[in-house]
């Protein structure tokens, strides 16, 4: 296991550098000079020391691979800079803004997994009957509808339904308050974000439960176990969802990188001051230093997830780790 | 006589081809249900955007302030938006739009995918090796991401978010082409070709690229989809298609979630037409999967 998890951090290292690499290029691809864009917003004419001085505070006025050295390790030490835009430095305005993001994200992944392994796996044991059906569709719906839409619909049907049922309507709150000072105004807040991002992240694992939950139980020793007379629960639960799970959990971090792009718009449906929102905002205000630093942010958190997916699955199975 | 008995058997067979082919779509239809109602939810998009012109009903720019916000009616079928424009006439010229990006990111994406990909596979060795692990950083940035950090560069507009969506759909190609040709490569007609002195480029793409197709097109309806997706997403984030043009994604900004009590209608039809032509290529996609693959038929 000890060599496999080494192997593993060696070849996640690279990817990190690599993406880093193609961060800091990109955002040197910006038609004209950053400074030139961030001093001319306001349409004025401006006075060349400003961009010189400007150059200086963003460290471009050394030689690029100098730069891109200063990048990487500022990222190590999760220093970014400074905000383009408001002047704070980069990782308290990550800081102030991961913790709804964080909790969203969590939530909404209980959700999927709550929905998908239960759905998938009836799905699969009723194949071809109504049942198997409605979950297909609604599995197949999660996938094809924009979490911003299905965001935007429950707001109107609980706005709808509160004002049907008290009188006046309800809206979840837009501020952030930690679970543990008042969690029904936690909870009212993230709930409805959560369930919007978390439908399209079961969705698609409904569906890879119910296809290899059909493969296990076609396998050879599913039909030895009911040989053995073996009661259809103690099957399912002992022999096939052990099995079928694998791909599943792949799946879940694979999936994970989406449920961050769910993220960046449902928080603008929902108007919360989350990460995805801040990235939003970094982009319309051309918040170079910011985009930068949250696009590293995302992949990192993508490649460590895929990581730690990696080693749960070797875990999981010995074959993996043994190959 | 013996000269126009070779020359009927030669006008007789486009017509084989023709009826080769309704017999395939007959079959398609009877075999997969889901499918057939996923293509004519295609056809539909398609018809819609390719005659926009003629079917819309009124100008889809065009604003009517004594109109605005009306509720469906005879007059405006699925109402009017908050500037008094018609609703099925921005929808209408929005499929356009949705299949103008929709179809151009996954068409360049996927050929440029396939073209990395059959050549990582071909070469082997080296080349491969780099290629696969600059396709393993493309593939670490989520695909809203990616779309993002090229829409901060480039910045808004049709093009540039075909660009945008453009670009992280390319490794994603290149990734599963390679798992089909790595097998193919392996053939030896691909050793017979080389052996008759064939060069690399011919190869590549007149022996390994057409062999790949199959798993080529599915990943093509799948990006589609996406595409639309993600086109919809930027644009409701305001990064994406700008006014006044028409575009799904833009019409649920701004006056959707304002005006999603009084006028629910420009926050329903609009999150309709999206799902509804995904989920029509999905469901194609899903079910020309299941009938390439004979291992998936009965699933």
């Amino acid at each position: 296991m000890y060599r496999y998890v080494i192997k593993r951090v060696l070849l996640m290292v690279p990817t990190l550098i690599g993406a880093a690499a193609l961060v800091f290029l990109l955002m040197r691809l910006i038609p004209g000079d950053i400074c030139v864009v961030r001093l001319g917003s306001g349409g004025g004419s401006f006075d060349p020391r400003a961009v010189a001085a400007c150059h200086a505070e963003l460290g471009m006025d050394r030689p690029m691979w100098l730069q891109f050295v200063d990048f990487v390790w500022g990222f190590f030490r999760l220093d970014f800079g400074t905000s383009m835009w408001s002047g704070k430095p980069v990782t308290t305005e990550i800081l102030a803004r991961l913790p709804i993001s964080l909790e969203i994200a969590l939530l909404a992944t209980v959700v999927a997994i709550s929905i998908a392994i239960p759905l998938g796996t009836i799905s699969a044991l009723k194949q071809n009957t109504w049942l198997d059906v409605v979950v297909r569709v609604f599995a197949i719906g999660g996938i094809a509808t924009p979490s911003f839409w299905i965001g935007i619909m429950s707001i109107l049907l609980v706005l709808n339904l509160s004002n049907a049922i008290t009188g006046t309507p309800w809206m979840p709150p837009i501020d952030y308050v930690p679970i543990w000072k008042d969690p029904i105004r936690n909870l009212s807040m993230a709930f409805l974000p959560a369930i919007t991002v978390g439908y399209r992240y079961a969705a698609v694992s409904m569906r890879m439960t119910r296809s290899t939950m059909l493969e296990v139980m076609r396998e050879d020793y599913i039909r030895t176990a009911r040989a053995k007379g073996l009661l259809d629960k103690l099957i399912i639960n002992r022999h096939a969802l052990k099995n079928a799970l694998l791909p599943v959990v792949t799946l879940i971090g694979i999936e994970f990188a989406f449920l961050i792009g769910g993220l960046v718009v449902t928080e603008q449906v929902f108007n919360l001051n989350g990460v995805g929102r801040l990235f939003v905002q970094a982009v319309q205000n051309q918040d170079y230093t910011l985009t930068q630093a949250l696009v590293m942010l995302t992949v990192t958190v993508f490649v460590v997830t895929n990581f730690c997916v990696d080693l749960l699955y070797a875990w999981l199975d010995p074959r993996i780790r043994f190959a | 006589m013996s000269v126009s008995a070779p020359a009927t058997t030669l006008t007789a067979e486009p017509d084989q081809i023709r009826r080769g082919l309704w017999r395939s779509i007959l079959t398609f239809c009877r075999r997969q249900p889901l499918g057939t109602f996923g293509m004519a939810l295609v056809i539909i998009v398609a018809i819609a955007g390719l005659g926009a012109d003629l079917i819309a009903p009124y100008n889809p720019t065009a604003n009517d302030f004594a109109a605005m916000t009306e509720a469906p009616s005879w007059a405006h079928w699925l109402g009017t938006d908050q500037f008094g424009r018609d609703m099925l006439s921005r929808i209408i010229f929005g499929a356009r739009t949705a299949l103008l990006v929709g179809l151009s990111s996954a068409l360049v994406g996927g050929v440029a995918g396939l073209v990395l990909g059959v050549g990582s596979a071909y070469f082997g060795g080296m080349i491969d090796l780099i290629l696969q692990r600059v396709l393993d950083v493309l593939m670490a940035f989520p695909l809203i991401i990616m779309a993002l950090a090229v829409v901060a560069i480039f910045g808004t507009g049709v093009q540039n978010v075909i660009i945008a969506i453009t670009v992280p759909l390319i490794p994603r190609c290149a990734r599963v082409v390679r798992s089909s040709a790595l097998a193919i490569r392996e053939i030896p007609y691909v050793d017979a070709a080389r052996a008759c002195g064939f060069g690399h480029t011919r190869i590549i793409l007149r022996h390994m690229a057409p062999n790949v197709v199959a798993p080529f097109l599915i990943m093509i309806t799948a990006f589609v989809g996406q595409a639309i997706l993600a086109e919809a997403s930027l644009s409701y984030l305001g990064l994406g298609v700008q006014e006044p043009v028409a575009a799904w994604g833009l019409m649920l900004q701004g006056g959707a979630e304002e005006y999603a009590s009084t006028a629910p209608w420009i926050a329903i039809f609009p999150g309709l037409a999206i799902m509804l032509s995904v989920l029509g290529i999905n469901l194609f996609g899903d079910a020309l999967r299941d009938e390439l693959d004979p291992k998936l038929r009965n699933r």
